[in-house]
């Protein structure tokens, strides 16, 4: 950043930081950049935003360096000698009635959990943004309609859907992930058409419009960026419920098809032995808890952050 | 004179209201209608082939498909779909042999009283802790009510559950365990509203009633819970919003006590809006009791639902869908309308 000081023609004696929070930033870059700082100044301030955000980095770095840190197969357990042993030294959370050490398998489960929360986030925010941006920038009969379509599936019970989805697409994580995202683009597409309301009317949007530009172009291009940030702090609030949602239909028998490691399936199998052997549902459901806990920290966080008037 | 006038114009925001209500209320319940209809017919294998096999000739198949009336067009089907739920008709279950509807019937009341006596429990509890939160802002103890409601928010409720089971009926023994009642007085009792609660309490067999709600608390605390831990967090945020009107100034000017203008004027103002998030968080208990039905093997209807889904009995399924969407869509649209005409500050504008 030191470096984009000096080629933004920094002032002598000036400092990085208050090039950052300069009032008047020379460039767009320094304007864009010195927002972030303040955003992330806020942000960090806020202790326990700040540990949602190293537990998540911890399950990004838990996924992908999962076949190096889980001490034994996840998918393979001895049948004879280490079947449903309590939490010990060499088995930190006990094992499954598979001989399976349960650690390994939680550590393997990070990368469906995160697969799931991606692909949801990947698949619903587009539809969310999109829908949400063309109502609120054409207006009229468009605009109502989109709405009403969008109250509609808003209405909806969203566990329940998913479920009669998953049903008759027959289970499995993709069905799982696909009947999640259909039920959960609706607030989304709320959002964005609020924050369009509010662009349409701005001097820029007239600007663009004098010069010519396509409706198109105007809701790709300089409408749809400036919903961004919202649209994001709202997924990441969403993606606890997203985590909780895959995890119950993988409890169901309907997400995660063994021998995967999807924690809600595993909570599914430590069920039977629940009584006795408690530590196998135990451990996969701490697990889950953890990182839904962590996702609504840094949704909270965020949501300050970057929105001052929700801080209340 | 100027009264009326103001009256008429009254009534007539309020038919505008309910009218546009009525249209909303029906677009949306099409929608469900549709959804169904498009997972039922369109998504899974051909119904002809799960009826008559793949071996089955062609003319047996075309037979069949036209018995089913899945030769007409689509809208056509979607019509006499529509009109068949509409009679209640969902079909008939292939795992219970019963039509739909006389299962839901029998294993709803069971989902009622869990999700009722679920949001007592959340509403009574959360409501309280949230108007202390708004009170003591910014203090330990709404930092400690803040956690608990973070918690709420995402612990999975399956988990809890069968954690809490382990706890409190397997090492404790404090409650009883899954299922409604002990068999011992499960075919004692004569079903009336088939809320195990008010039976056993109107036939005075008290010792059943303390047997049902001691399976009934521990599942329904749960789903209390979940609740709660919405309810508060809203609670605290309306209270907030009134601790901060001049009014408030004015009665602490006036002399009232403290806990007067807490309780009697700001809750009462944030009450409206609160209304709304309990009807809210019942649609969503409703919906939420399928995994801890599963869990307690409560035979309810969300049992039902998920034990249908496991055998691939899809008019079930979608009758309990549409069942529990009904209920659902219907709090949800109700609570709107609820909010409409008890704030009067969005009838003047």
């Amino acid at each position: 950043m030191t470096a984009n000081a000096t080629r933004n023609g920094a002032v002598p004696g000036e400092t990085l930081r208050d090039w950052l929070i300069s009032d008047r930033p020379r460039s767009r870059r320094q304007a864009s950049v010195g927002r972030a700082y303040r955003a992330w100044r806020g942000f960090s301030s806020n202790r326990l935003a700040m540990l949602g955000l190293v537990i998540v980095v911890g399950l990004v770095l838990v996924a992908i360096f999962a076949n190096l840190l889980s001490p034994y197969s996840p998918y393979i357990g001895d049948l004879r000698t280490t079947r449903l042993l309590p939490p010990s030294p060499a088995h930190w959370f006990g094992t499954d009635d598979q001989g399976r050490d349960i650690l390994s398998r939680i550590i393997q489960g990070s990368r469906i959990t995160l697969f799931v929360v991606v692909l949801v986030a990947i698949l619903a925010a587009p539809i969310g943004l999109a829908v949400g941006t063309v109502a609120g920038y054409s207006g009229g009969l468009i605009d109502a309609a989109l709405m009403r379509i969008t109250d509609i599936f808003l209405a909806f019970p969203r566990l329940i859907l998913a479920l009669a989805f998953v049903a008759a697409l027959g289970p499995g994580i993709e069905n799982a992930v696909l009947a999640i995202a259909i039920t959960s683009w609706p607030p989304y597409a709320r959002i964005a058409r609020a924050e369009t309301l509010t662009i349409r009317q701005t001097d820029y949007i007239a600007a663009v419009q004098l010069i010519g530009a396509s409706p198109w172009r105007i809701v790709l291009r300089h409408i749809m960026p400036l919903c961004v940030a919202s649209v994001i702090v709202r997924v990441t609030l969403d993606m606890a419920g997203i985590i909780l949602t895959a995890a119950g239909l993988g409890f169901l028998g309907l997400g995660a098809q063994p021998p995967m490691p999807e924690w809600g399936a595993m909570i599914a199998n430590g069920r039977l032995y629940v009584l006795d052997q408690w530590w196998v549902a135990a451990a996969p459901g701490a697990a889950i808890f953890v990182v839904s806990l962590a996702f609504n920290l840094l949704g909270d966080g965020l949501r300050d952050a970057l929105d001052p008037r929700a801080a209340k | 004179m100027s009264t009326g006038g103001r009256g008429d114009v009254r009534l007539l925001r309020a038919s505008n209201a309910l009218g546009r209500f009525l249209v909303v209320i029906l677009l949306t319940y099409l929608g469900l209608l549709a959804v169904t209809f498009f997972i039922g017919r369109v998504i899974p294998i051909d119904p002809v082939l799960a009826i008559v096999g793949d071996r089955a000739p062609e003319h047996v198949i075309a037979r069949v498909r036209e018995e089913l009336g899945l030769n007409k067009p689509l809208w056509e089907q979607f019509y006499i779909y529509v009109s068949k739920v509409l009679q209640g008709d969902f079909g008939r279950s292939v795992l219970t042999s019963n039509p739909v509807m006389q299962d839901i019937r029998r294993t709803f009341p069971a989902t009622l009283e869990l999700a009722t006596l679920g949001i007592i429990i959340g509403a009574g509890i959360g409501v309280p802790l949230g108007v202390w939160a708004a009170v003591r802002r910014g203090r330990l103890v709404d930092q400690i009510i803040r956690i608990v409601g973070l918690v709420g928010y995402s612990v999975p409720i399956f988990w809890l559950g069968l954690m809490a089971l382990v706890v409190f009926y397997a090492r404790l023994g404090w409650v009883g365990g899954p299922g409604r009642i002990d068999v011992v007085y499960e075919y004692t009792l004569v079903p009336v509203t088939g809320l195990l609660l008010l039976d056993t309490a109107r036939a005075g067999e008290w010792e059943a009633f303390a047997n049902a709600l001691s399976h009934l608390i521990l599942p329904a605390s749960l789903l209390g819970y979940f609740a709660l831990a919405y309810i508060s967090r809203m609670t605290r945020s309306f209270m907030l919003n009134e601790l901060a009107q001049e009014y408030v100034v004015a009665a602490r000017a006036k002399g009232l006590s403290e806990s007067r203008i807490i309780w009697r004027h700001a809750l009462r103002n944030a009450m409206v809006p609160l209304v709304t998030v309990i009807a809210l968080s019942y649609a969503g208990l409703l919906e939420g009791s399928v995994l801890t039905e599963t869990v307690f093997s409560w035979p309810g209807l969300g049992l039902y639902i998920t034990n249908s889904l496991q055998n691939a009995d899809m008019n079930a399924v979608l009758g309990g869908t549409i069942i529990v969407g009904s209920i659902f869509i219907g709090l949800n649209l109700l609570s709107d309308l609820l909010y409409t005409l008890l704030d009067p500050r969005t009838r003047t504008r």
